[in-house]
């Protein structure tokens, strides 16, 4: 299996001398293609940095990342710019969808900025919407859609573009259980079907029971890994529920 | 003390969003003050006593538009800080919530508008007060006055009197503000930053409807106040067209952004490509929340356009009128009555006096003109009951009075001989004319009245004179006058052969003449000696009147200078207005922009296309009030070329020049200030 993501030995550190805070204090992991990878972990554990440094909001401060064979640590200006708009797709907690677009004008913009032609745009657009039974709500503003559907509207913006990696932060934390089941069984038929690779970030271990692999993170360090395998969901589910006993804090509350 | 750090710490950090607010209450400060100086700058000029009142009339009118200026101002401040407050929402919402009381934000807020007013008065005053000293050179020049010498000039009063006015309305503000904060609710506070907005797309039939309605009644409006201006015969018909077209504008801009977004939605290559969707609906979500604005701003730019082109071709065609209209230094003018009321009870040697020409009357008064005339014509003007306008118009006249109601048919036409005409015409270097012993000619220059004329004179309608049947020699007026004026005033006067009117008594004498002297001072001088005689002479049986060259001049600047001044402090405060609210309102926004080009950034937009992206979005939304606003204008501007017909508009196209260079730098400042400030609002990282 080729390796879509590989990290080698990335530290974040942010503050001065007098106070240092590590975020990211030596991670290195794989993800391959057609991958669901859940990653784990408390507030302040790091995780969110370490999105931010994999989907190049942020940069990281020692070690590398590569993302098709690519290092990404090393890309500047409008080459970042071209990389994430054609290698990665997002997916926000707070869906970060433009209000004054109808869902259809949302997803077609992550398409127009590439240059595409407006048929081959309705093309995909509609077939994408299909994929994520969102077809019916194509026409409406995202304040006039539910939480569900505006997830899966960004899902699918995220995903036209057909990019090598799916980054989610928190896909499911402004949404209510039903519609969160809805879309994780969503992300389940996509990573089947249509082979995308995701990496969601969460501190759900519900959520992350919908994933192929969970790493956990603490102190900016991985801290565990779980793999499914053959093991329905429900009993994943009781494995990470394990782990998370094991880490204490306060991944507990989320129960 | 602890509010007063917090303020000061309060405006140093909102620096930016304060940058605007700050630019318009410094420019509005210092045109408050440099247009209340004028009066100080024009006492060190050395003019006459008539100029010097028509300055006088002048400051007071524009002490009368200050108070009008300062409403504008006021409104604008006040929408302003509510921008402002609005985007501290949140800031006032934590202070809430931290257990501050609201008097104590309303005094924060005190001391901050305090701050700024007191700075922006420091700053705009010192501008101000600068500017003047351009401004005197204006003056200088306007007035014709010589500036051989710079001085510093500084107005008491003007500045006294900003600092009333603007205090009153940073006072007015602050009230506002105490109001706005009293009467807000906290949750209302924390969350308006999550609102997200809601898109009401109108019904693109219904809109279609409403804009094709609002261009029928614009063009109606249009049309009356060009094609269809002889329907305006009153005043008050003017508000009709005017109420057409401003309730036509609002219309318009309603349902414009839902016809200009279903028109390029339509066209699927320019809409779904790059950031062409998000800049098209950001400008329809914009236009759609402020309809009312944009239908003022729009209006406001109207008016800017047509006062500074108007009164700017005013002060233009008022000086090139002055050598072509009063080509001779004076003119003496002496009505001979004949009337019973006038001749009852009069001693024989009194009547013959009414027989004098005009020098002999004058030397009967003390004043001997070959002592100062050098090249002078005597002319005769005659007319009779028995040639009216009616008389002229022939069968014509009840289908002209139908069109032009303002005429009056029983005023008697002034008629002069051939040759005395051409004597004056060779005086003034005009075209002198030949006739046959049956001909007429009619010369004329008010163009209205060439044109009633003209109608006539198609028709090759005979008139008699005198007894003696005339026909005209030309199908049309010919160009000329005989009094000098500062305008085309002349409204028909008839050249008929000579004999005709040989043993008529004429109603008028006219001496017109050059000076001996050469020097401006030596001719004031004369001309305040020659007005101290005529008036120890007032009460006299045979009135002489005179004219000068240089009294038409004053005259002129006088008109030319006050019509200048005013259409550039209103024109300039009106622009300043509109550009503003325009700024004000897309930077109150950059708030959720910046929310929004984050999210576009995140999705991978290249940097240079947001920029692009933002720029389409602001000149778009500056363009759109300006671009029918020009429209309007084009119509406006005949409209005024009618009513200003008499001063000649030959110089419009320079004028308007004028008028688009004065857009251009403050329309222009402030498109750019508010792009770059936007730019460096969505730039900032949270």
């Amino acid at each position: 299996m080729e390796h879509i993501l590989k990290i080698e030995q990335i530290e974040k550190y942010y503050g001065n001398k007098s106070s240092l805070t590590k975020a990211i204090d030596g991670i290195s992991f794989e993800v391959e293609k057609g991958e669901f990878v859940a990653i784990m972990g408390a507030s302040g554990s790091g995780k969110t940095t370490l999105l931010n440094v994999i989907s190049t909001i942020d940069r990281v401060t020692s070690g590398h990342i590569y993302i098709d064979g690519k290092d990404i640590t090393t890309l500047k200006g409008n080459s970042l710019n071209k990389f994430r708009r054609e290698s990665l797709g997002f997916i926000f907690q707070d869906f970060n969808l433009l209000d004054t677009l109808t869902a259809y004008e949302n997803i077609a913009l992550a398409l127009s900025i590439q240059n595409i032609g407006p048929a081959e745009i309705k093309r995909r657009v509609l077939a994408t919407a299909h994929e994520l039974d969102i077809e019916d709500v194509l026409d409406k503003y995202p304040y006039e859609m539910s939480g569900g559907q505006r997830q899966r509207v960004a899902s699918a913006r995220a995903i036209i573009t057909d990019p090598t990696l799916v980054l989610a932060d928190e896909p499911t934390g402004a949404l209510d259980s039903k519609s969160s089941k809805m879309l994780l069984e969503r992300f389940n038929h996509l990573n089947e079907t249509l082979e995308a690779t995701i990496l969601m970030v969460t501190h759900d271990a519900f959520t992350a029971s919908y994933a192929t692999r969970v790493l956990f993170i603490k102190d900016g360090r991985i801290f565990d890994e779980l793999r499914k395998g053959d093991k329905t969901r429900k009993e994943f589910f009781d494995s990470i529920i394990d782990v998370v006993t094991l880490l204490g804090g306060d991944l507990n509350d989320a129960l | 003390m602890m509010l007063f750090k917090l303020s000061i710490a309060n405006i140093v950090k909102s620096f930016k969003d304060y940058t605007i607010y700050f630019f318009t209450l410094i420019l509005g400060v210092a045109i408050f003050y440099v247009f209340n100086a004028i009066e100080s700058q024009t006492v060190l000029l050395n003019v006459t006593s008539s100029t010097s009142e028509i300055i006088g009339l002048m400051t007071d009118i524009l002490s009368g538009v200050s108070v009008f200026v300062s409403f504008i101002l006021g409104f604008l401040i006040i929408y302003a800080s509510r921008f402002l407050i609005k985007r501290r929402n949140k800031e006032f919402g934590v202070y809430l919530t931290l257990g501050m009381s609201k008097r104590k934000i309303s005094i924060i807020l005190f001391i901050e508008t305090l701050i700024i007013g007191l700075l922006s008065l420091i700053v705009g005053l010192g501008l101000g007060v600068l500017l003047s000293q351009l401004m005197s050179l204006l003056v200088a020049n306007m007035f014709d006055a010589d500036m051989t010498k710079f001085s510093f000039i500084f107005s008491n009063d003007a500045f006294v009197k900003t600092l009333i006015y603007f205090g009153i309305m940073y006072s007015i503000v602050m009230l506002f503000n105490t109001f706005i904060i009293s009467k807000c609710r906290l949750i209302e506070l924390l969350n308006s930053d999550k609102k997200s907005e809601k898109v009401h797309l109108k019904n693109p039939i219904v809109s279609s409807i409403v804009f094709v309605i609002s261009c029928i009644v614009l063009g109606r409006a249009y049309y009356m106040v060009t094609a269809g201006i002889q329907e305006l015969e009153t005043v008050d018909k003017i508000f009709l067209p005017i109420i057409m077209g401003s309730v036509s504008t609002f219309f318009i801009f309603w349902s414009l952004s839902g016809l200009i977004l279903k028109l390029c939605m339509s066209i699927k290559n320019l809409y779904y490509r790059g950031l062409n969707s998000f800049i098209l609906r950001q400008f329809s979500s914009k236009i759609n929340t402020m309809v009312f604005s944009m239908t003022v701003i729009c209006l406001m730019l109207f008016v800017t356009i047509c006062i500074l082109s108007s009164s700017l071709s005013i002060k233009n065609s008022l000086s090139a009128n002055l050598k072509e209209l009063a080509p001779v230094d004076i003119q003496f003018s002496k009505r001979v009555d004949y009337t019973l009321e006038n001749t009852a009870n009069r001693e024989e040697d009194e009547l013959a006096l009414l027989n004098l020409d005009v020098v002999d009357t004058l030397k009967n008064m003390g004043i001997d003109t070959t002592e100062f005339i050098d090249e002078s014509v005597e002319i005769n003007i005659f007319s009779t009951p028995d040639l009216t306008i009616a008389d002229t118009f022939g069968p014509k006249l009840n289908e002209i009075l139908a069109n032009y109601r303002y005429l009056n048919p029983h005023s008697q036409e002034k008629i002069i001989s051939i040759s005395e005409y051409n004597e004056l015409a060779k005086l003034y270097e005009l075209e002198q004319f030949a006739i046959e012993s049956g001909e007429y000619i009619i010369i004329a220059d008010f163009d209205p009245f060439v044109k009633i004329r003209n109608e006539v004179l198609a028709e090759h309608q005979n008139i008699e004179v005198f007894g003696h049947i005339l026909k005209p020699k030309y199908e049309k007026c010919q160009k000329g006058f005989v009094e000098i004026s500062s305008n085309h005033i002349n409204d028909g006067i008839l050249i008929v052969p000579d004999h005709v009117l040989a043993d008529i008594k004429p109603i008028q004498n006219i001496l017109a003449g050059n000076y001996k002297m050469t020097k401006k001072e030596d001719k004031i001088e004369l001309e305040r000696q020659l007005e101290k005689k005529l008036k120890e002479n007032d009460g006299n049986f045979t009135l002489i009147k005179g004219n000068s060259k240089l009294i038409i001049a004053e005259a002129s600047i006088g008109l030319g200078a006050m019509a200048t001044f005013i259409g550039l402090y209103l024109g300039i405060i009106f622009l300043l207005s509109s550009a503003a609210i325009l700024a004000l309102k897309e930077l109150s926004e950059s708030a959720d922009n910046k929310k929004r080009f984050k999210m576009l950034r995140k999705i991978g937009v290249d940097e240079h296309l947001i920029n692009r992206a933002l720029f389409r979005q602001i000149a778009i939304f500056f363009a759109t009030p300006l671009i029918l606003a020009v429209i309007h204008s084009y119509f406006g501007m005949k409209f005024s070329i009618f009513i200003l017909e008499t001063f000649g508009t030959r110089e419009l196209m320079r004028s308007i020049i004028m008028t688009v260079v004065f857009l251009l730098v403050i329309y222009g400042s402030y498109f750019l200030i508010t792009y770059f400030s936007s730019k460096t609002i969505i730039k900032e990282r949270i």
